[in-house]
C-alpha cells in the first residue's frame, strides 16, 4: 500500500528563519528522509515553492480558467497529485488543465523548491 | 549644446519600454534589466545635457544598459545562476554594433508576461505600468491611490513569482491566445477605467491614467494589427476619452449621457474611434471589444439621446450579451431597451430576480433603477433605490449628484 504524506506548516516559520535554524531543519528533513531510505520505504519527495507562487487551474465547459493564488474552497479535498518536469509555467498549466480532475474540481501548480 | 531636462525625460518615457523588454530577453531577469536600466539612464543623464541626444536612444541605452547588467553581474559572481548570463551577454556584444541597428522588438513578449492569468489583477496592472508604461512607482501608486510601500511589494512579489513559478517569458502558444489576449485588454481597460471614474476621493476623473491607457492601446494596435479586438478595444477607449470634457459641469459633479453638451464633444477622436470600429468590423469576427465599441459609436452620431438609434444599440447589446452574459451588460441592456421602447420595458428586466440579486450591492444598479422609476411615474419608489445608491457611493461628486436626485423625487 503506498501512502502520501502530506505536509502543512506556516510557511513563514521557514522565511522567518536565521541560517542556523535553517540549517537544524534541513538537518533534520535529511535525518528522517535517511530513515525512510534505510527502511526501504520512500518513494519520492520535495519541498515546495512558497504559496505565492501558486496559480489554479479549472475546466468548465471546455473553457479554462486560470487564477493566481492557491486552492482555498474548503468544498473540495486534496485527492491525489503528479509530480510533471516542465520548461516553463505555461507547459506546466498546459499539463494541470488536462487531468480530468480540472473539470470537477481545480488543480493548483506549485513550483518544487531546489536546494542548492 | 545643452538639451532640456524635459525633452530627455520625454525620449526616456518614448523608449524605456522597448529598452527594458529588449533587456529581459537578453539577460532573463526583470530585476537585473530594471536596475541596469537605471544605471544606463544615470549615465544618459549625465551625458545627454552635454552631448546631446544620441541619433537612436532606445540603442544606445540598450548597449550602455546591457555594459551594466554584465558589470552588475559580475560584482555579483558569487551567484553561480548569473553564469550563463554573463557568457550570454558576452557573446551578444561580440555580434556586430547595436549603435547603428534598431534593438529588437520584445514588448509582445513583455507585456504577455506581465499580464500573465498566475499573477494578480493588481500586479498586471502595476507591472505594465512600470514596464511598459514607464511610469514610476510613485506615479502608480498615486494614480491608485494605494501607498507607494503597498505598491512596491506588490511588484517586488509579482516579479519573485514571475522567477520562482518561471513564468516563461514568450509569446502565449496559438491555441491559448484568445484567452491569454483577454488578459492583457482586460487589464489595459482596468487602467483605462480608473483614470475615468476615480472609485474614490474627490476628483471624478483622473485623466493621467486614461490618457496612458489609450497610449497602451495604440502600442498593442502597432504590435498586433491584425486582432479586432484591439482595434475594438482602441476605439472604444477613445470613443469614451472623446466624452470626458463633457461628463463634469463647472462645479465637477457628473452630468450624464443624456444631459450631456454634445459641441463639448472631442470630434477627432471620436471619428478615429468610429474608423478604428469599422475596421475591426472588416475582420468579420465580433467581439465585446468591438461590441461596446460600436455602441458608443452610435452614441457619437447622435445629435442628441433622444435621436439616437437606440433599437440599433439594443441590437447591439443583444450579441454582447449572448457573448458576455454578465449583470452589467444586462443592466446596460436594460438602459438602451428603456430609451427604445419606455421605461417601463426597462424595468421590467431590471426586475429579474437572478440579475438583482447579482447587482444588489451594485451602485449603479439602484441609480438606474431610481431613475426609470421616476420616469415610469413612481417618484416614492425611486427615492428608497436613490438612498440605497447613496449608501454604496464613495465620490463625493457622485454623492452630490445623486442627493440632488434624491431630493427632486421626494418633491
Amino acid at each position: 500500500m503506498e501512502y502520501l504524506l502530506l505536509l502543512y506548516e506556516d510557511e513563514r516559520k521557514w522565511q522567518e528563519a536565521t541560517e542556523t535554524d535553517r540549517a537544524a531543519i534541513m538537518e533534520a528533513y535529511y535525518t528522517y528522509t535517511n530513515s525512510l531510505q534505510e527502511a526501504g520505504v520512500f518513494k519520492g519527495g520535495n519541498a515546495l515553492q512558497p504559496v505565492a507562487t501558486a496559480t489554479t487551474v479549472r475546466r468548465r465547459n471546455r473553457e479554462r480558467m486560470t487564477t493566481d493564488g492557491p486552492f482555498a474552497e474548503t468544498k473540495e479535498q486534496l485527492g491525489g497529485y503528479y509530480l510533471i518536469d516542465c520548461a516553463n509555467l505555461d507547459e506546466a498549466l498546459d499539463w494541470a488543465a488536462k487531468i480530468p480532475a480540472a473539470e470537477t474540481g481545480c488543480v493548483e501548480v506549485r513550483p518544487v523548491m531546489v536546494f542548492e | 549644446m545643452s538639451v532640456p531636462k524635459a525633452e530627455i525625460e520625454q525620449v526616456f518615457r518614448d523608449v524605456s519600454g522597448r529598452v527594458l523588454a529588449m533587456l529581459i530577453a537578453r539577460v532573463g531577469d526583470f530585476d537585473l534589466a530594471e536596475d541596469a536600466y537605471q544605471d544606463a539612464v544615470a549615465t544618459a543623464l549625465e551625458r545627454w545635457p552635454r552631448d546631446g541626444v544620441p541619433r537612436n536612444p532606445a540603442a544606445w541605452l540598450g548597449t550602455v544598459a546591457t555594459r551594466k547588467a554584465i558589470d552588475r553581474v559580475r560584482r555579483a559572481k558569487t551567484q553561480r545562476t548569473h553564469q550563463d548570463t554573463v557568457e550570454l551577454l558576452e557573446e551578444d556584444r561580440a555580434s556586430g554594433n547595436p549603435e547603428d541597428d534598431d534593438i529588437p522588438d520584445h514588448r509582445l513578449q513583455l507585456i504577455f508576461t506581465c499580464c500573465h492569468p498566475s499573477l494578480s489583477m493588481e500586479a498586471q496592472v502595476g507591472l505594465t505600468l512600470r514596464t511598459l508604461g514607464g511610469l514610476t512607482t510613485t506615479e502608480i501608486a498615486r494614480a491608485f491611490l494605494v501607498p507607494e510601500p503597498t505598491l512596491a511589494q506588490r511588484l517586488v512579489r509579482a516579479k519573485r513569482k514571475i522567477r520562482d513559478a518561471q513564468i516563461p517569458y514568450q509569446m502565449p502558444s496559438p491555441e491559448r491566445m484568445p484567452e491569454r489576449l483577454t488578459a492583457v485588454l482586460t487589464t489595459v481597460y482596468l487602467i483605462f477605467n480608473e483614470g475615468y471614474v476615480a472609485t474614490s476621493g474627490q476628483s471624478l476623473m483622473r485623466q493621467d491614467l486614461g490618457g496612458e491607457a489609450i497610449r497602451l492601446g495604440r502600442l498593442l494596435i502597432h504590435l498586433m494589427p491584425r486582432e479586432p479586438e484591439v482595434l475594438g478595444l482602441l476605439a472604444l477607449m477613445l470613443l469614451h476619452h472623446a466624452r470626458a470634457p463633457a461628463r463634469t459641469d463647472h462645479d465637477g459633479s457628473l452630468v450624464l449621457l443624456e444631459d450631456q453638451d454634445r459641441s463639448l464633444w472631442d470630434r477627432s477622436l471620436m471619428s478615429e474611434g468610429i474608423e478604428l470600429v469599422r475596421q475591426a468590423a472588416t475582420f468579420g469576427v465580433p467581439g465585446p471589444f468591438q461590441l461596446q465599441a460600436a455602441i458608443g459609436a452610435i452614441h457619437a452620431a447622435a445629435p442628441s439621446s433622444a435621436d439616437t438609434d437606440w433599437p440599433a444599440v439594443v441590437a447591439l447589446y443583444n450579441v454582447l450579451e449572448q457573448l458576455r452574459p454578465t449583470s452589467v451588460v444586462r443592466l446596460n441592456k436594460a438602459v438602451a431597451v428603456a430609451m427604445a421602447e419606455g421605461p417601463d420595458a426597462g424595468l421590467a428586466l431590471l426586475a429579474d430576480s437572478r440579475l438583482a440579486k447579482s447587482l444588489k450591492d451594485y451602485q449603479p444598479y439602484y441609480v438606474t433603477r431610481a431613475e426609470l422609476l421616476l420616469r415610469s411615474g413612481r417618484p416614492g419608489d425611486a427615492a428608497q433605490d436613490f438612498e440605497r445608491a447613496i449608501d454604496l457611493t464613495a465620490n463625493d461628486i457622485e454623492k452630490q449628484h445623486l442627493q440632488r436626485r434624491l431630493t427632486a423625487a421626494r418633491k
